[in-house]
């Protein structure tokens, strides 16, 4: 028997005590939706996991009126201290219960447990963790001597990272003294349900957080439009974040968006070589390549392209696709069959347009939704891979001559979110880092986040920080200038 | 010639060219006259009780300090005198630390179970080098580690054995007797591995060090770990480093052509930086190494996870770069089984699964064995036993 086939080594989904259906969570209660339901499945096997009430236009108002209520009677009266041990209680359950939080983003998502177990939840706690210690702290936070609250918050998540961005909204929404109601992804609810119950586990006041699973044109679009909501938060695609930032324009509401992007992973000839391999494996097949900083367009100096290409596709031979729940898989199933054919139909236009189509040779599952790791070599700017955001695990490698040439191209894209240098020459990493127009620029590393530091786009890839300080200043507004 | 006038030009002889005496003070120790020396001497020459012979080659001392021995391989890389040799290391692209721990780490969480982690606990045995470098080693003790090595658990007939002993020179003969018939190449029978070049600090000349090597090849060693000079490398010269690895693997040479498979100890831990650990990986292949290994086990920290990888790095590059493989040796800190099995993982995904043979992996252990028989037996039993369940060696 050869070595490298390790014996299934899945993780054991008896933690999970999952019910058949799960209603809206508004006021601190578990009441029926008002829009037909919908069943969530796990798409790795096309299994339907539970049955989930989604939120009607009327819904929406009942959260929003619960939300506004325990603004105003309970959580912006509490002082930040208050808040700060609420927090900390949600983030220690939360590392309690990470097991079971992890199997469910696994069984939901499709995204590798080995992700969800080391990388998700993990950093779903730090977050809560680090916005509890700045409850009580926000007259430093850098807005004058009395921030004030902005009240209502709705939030609007998407379904890659789904408790992940949960916690980069909620975390930093509470810790500033403001409610919220939170809309998750259609495909994925689950893990925003079961914080739900973390939420009444750690008696936080009801009404403070609301979690209303709906579709987007129907609850997504109410919440956005509601008066009662004084800041939209939205992560998602770029045309839905267009369409939100017109529906409020004229509106009071303050509004953050995280788009997409179109990443550039910029490698020097000088690049430590193996890390840097690893780093373009992290950039885009990490999460299957649904990231919106993923590192999709590969920019490699022509010198050492061939061995950059050759030691990748090497590398890529020793990932393994399959059961997102086997401790041993690298690459899961794609969220949906929608998103399996839009990666689809992008990469049979890279080809039809002349790229190298190279495809990890692998067996994939009968069921379930799948796209094998693809890398496309012989890219022209000009291709269509090369400009729009595939949100798959599909690599474009482009090629370039001089730094010069390498920041231009870098910031030839309607995005700005993330980008990617490698290089041992510190003096050449620091000026390429400083002409580049992206919200997070990586140097020797790629796909890294941590709750001190923000996270944010340029032009197409939205606007707002999310993280650290900067984090708190989307649900802050400046006492003193109101 | 008289006998008498024979054994008087011997001792001559002997104080004029190993003592050093001149002829007047030669004369006045053998109480004749210094003409009488002058004539003994030349007896001496012309009888051939004394030869002279002038040696049209370099000495190995010599060689070691003039530029680079080439070898075949540095020869087919273009390294062929000091400044190529450094170009071709300087050339080579740095290691980012925080990259390369990073990937260990990930390495590490494959989780290998069931039928797969009793293979590979099988897989390790097979791989160990059992190793005792104890100033206080004795024939008995050096017998008691082959028994072991031998037969690892007698409760359980299916233990395979393990790959060699490993052991100071002058035990060598030690291990050779006590394994009898059953010595050889590590996967048709144990073989002997023996440090050699003044282990482990290396500190001594290179005619001290060829005549350790020689010694333990003559005893019987079938495997040979030297050690390289880290003062030398840290001093930026690596022509004598680049030297005595030549050096060595010529005394590993036999009379019938073949020679002890020499393995060249880099002591990771004394080099320090990933850099300094990825060029002298490159510089004991280019100078004939067929193993690369980490350390001797007498520094600290000794084998870690993110060096092997990176040393695995360099054979698989080797490999893609010539189609030969160089084995690799993880030696000292390497206790348990789990700790192991994240070595044969990072050995089968980095370098490629070809590399799980004795002849291109080994794990340079003593108490290592212990635990992955314990291991063993549990998978056996479904009991976890204790350390009074195996044997102490």
């Amino acid at each position: 028997m050869s070595f490298l086939e390790y014996a299934p080594a899945p993780e054991s989904t008896s933690i999970l005590k999952l019910q058949k259906s799960y209603g809206l969570f508004i006021n601190g209660e578990w009441v029926d939706g008002g829009d037909k339901s919908y069943t969530t499945i796990s798409p790795s096997t096309e299994k339907p996991i539970a049955e989930i009430a989604h939120a009607s236009a009327k819904d929406v108002d009942r959260a929003v009126s619960a939300a506004r209520a325990a603004y105003d009677t309970v959580w912006s009266r509490m002082s930040g201290a208050d808040r700060g041990k609420y927090l900390f209680r949600i983030a220690r359950l939360i590392q309690e219960r990470a097991r079971e939080l992890a199997v469910a983003e696994t069984l939901d998502n499709g995204k590798p447990i080995r992700e969800t177990r080391d990388v998700d939840i993990p950093l779903v706690a730090a977050w809560f963790f680090h916005y509890a210690g700045w409850a009580d702290k926000l007259e430093w936070a850098g807005l004058g001597p009395n921030p004030k609250a902005l009240g209502v918050a709705g939030q609007i998540i998407p379904w890659n990272f789904p408790l992940l961005m949960l916690a980069w909204k909620v975390a930093p929404a509470l810790a500033a003294g403001n409610t919220v109601v939170l809309k998750p992804a259609e495909t994925t609810p689950l893990t925003a349900l079961l914080f739900a119950d973390i939420c009444q586990q750690a008696g936080l006041p009801d009404g403070v957080v609301n979690i209303i699973p709906g579709r987007g044109e129907v609850a997504g679009q109410a919440l956005v439009e509601h008066p009662g909501v004084n800041k939209i938060a939205f992560t998602g695609s770029t045309a839905v974040g267009r369409s939100i930032a017109r529906t409020i324009a004229g509106t009071e509401k303050k509004l953050t968006l995280e788009l997409g992007g179109k990443g550039a992973n910029i490698v020097f000839e000088d690049a430590a070589v193996d890390e840097a391999v690893e780093g373009i494996v992290r950039g885009i097949f990490f999460n299957q390549g649904h990231v919106c900083c993923a590192g999709s367009r590969l920019l490699v100096q022509e010198n050492v392209h061939d061995e950059i290409v050759e030691k990748l596709t090497r590398r890529l031979g020793t990932l393994r696709l399959g059961d997102p729940l086997d401790k041993n898989t690298d690459i899961g199933a794609i969220n949906s069959k929608e998103q399996l054919d839009r990666i689809t139909a992008l990469a049979n236009t890279g080809e039809s347009e002349g790229a190298e189509r190279w495809t990890l040779d692998c067996e994939i599952p009968t069921n379930g939704f799948w796209f094998r790791p693809t890398v496309f070599t012989n890219v022209a700017t000009s291709n269509t891979i090369a400009r729009e955001e595939i949100f798959g695990p599909v690599l474009s490698v482009l090629t370039f001559r001089t730094a010069e040439e390498a920041i231009t191209k870098a910031n030839n894209t309607p995005y700005g979110l993330s980008a990617g240098i490698w290089t041992q020459n510190a003096s050449r990493m620091l000026r390429v880092a400083d002409e580049l127009r992206a919200g997070v620029i990586w140097a020797n590393t790629f796909n890294q986040f941590d709750p001190t530091s923000p996270f944010g786009g340029y032009k197409e890839s939205g606007y707002g920080r999310e993280g650290g300080r900067h984090g708190l200043t989307a649900y802050l507004s400046n006492g003193d200038a109101r | 010639m008289s006998n008498s006038e024979s054994d008087l030009a011997r001792r001559a002889a002997r104080l004029y060219y190993d003592d050093n005496k001149t002829q007047d003070e030669i004369g006045e120790i053998l109480d004749i006259t210094r003409w009488k020396v002058g004539r003994l001497l030349s007896l001496a020459r012309e009888s051939g009780i004394v030869s002279i012979s002038i040696s049209e080659t370099a000495t190995p001392s010599e060689r070691a300090t003039t530029g680079i021995i080439p070898t075949p391989r540095s020869v087919a890389n273009g390294v062929t005198d000091a400044a190529s040799l450094r170009g071709f290391l300087t050339n080579l692209p740095s290691v980012d630390a925080i990259g390369l721990e990073a990937r260990a780490a990930t390495l590490a969480t494959r989780s290998i179970k069931n039928e797969s982690k009793r293979a590979a606990l099988d897989t390790i045995i097979r791989l160990v080098d059992l190793t005792t470098l104890e100033g206080a080693d004795t024939p008995g003790k050096v017998k008691s580690l082959v028994a072991k090595a031998l037969v690892p658990d007698a409760s359980d007939p299916t233990t395979p054995r393990v790959a060699a002993v490993c052991v100071y020179p002058d035990m060598v003969e030690h291990a050779v007797r006590a394994l009898g018939t059953s010595i050889g190449d590590g996967e048709t029978g144990i073989s002997v591995a023996s440090v050699a070049t003044a282990f482990p600090s290396g500190r001594s000349s290179i005619d001290i060090k060829l005549a350790d090597t020689r010694f333990a090849v003559d005893q019987g060693a079938t495997e040979i770990d030297m050690v390289i000079d880290r003062g030398a490398f840290l001093s930026g010269d690596l022509e004598t480093v680049f030297n005595q690895i030549v050096l060595v693997r010529e005394a590993c040479n036999r009379a019938d052509g073949s020679h002890a498979h020499l393995k060249v100890i880099l002591e990771t831990g004394e080099l320090r930086t990933y850099d300094n650990i990825k060029r002298a990986s490159w510089l004991a292949i280019l100078a004939g190494a067929d193993f690369i290994k980490t350390s001797t086990g007498k520094v600290q920290p000794a084998a870690t996870l993110p060096t092997t990888v990176l040393m695995l790095e360099v054979v698989r590059d080797w490999f893609h770069l010539t189609g030969e493989r160089i084995g690799v040796k993880p030696a000292g800190g390497i206790r348990q089984s789990k700790d192991a099995i994240r070595y044969l993982v990072a050995v089968a995904e980095v370098a490629g699964e070809e590399w799980l043979t004795p002849h291109l992996f080994r794990f340079g252990a003593s108490s290592l064995l212990n635990d992955v028989l314990l291991q063993r037996q549990k998978m056996t039993t479904g009991r976890y036993s204790g350390p009074d369940y195996v044997t102490v060696d």
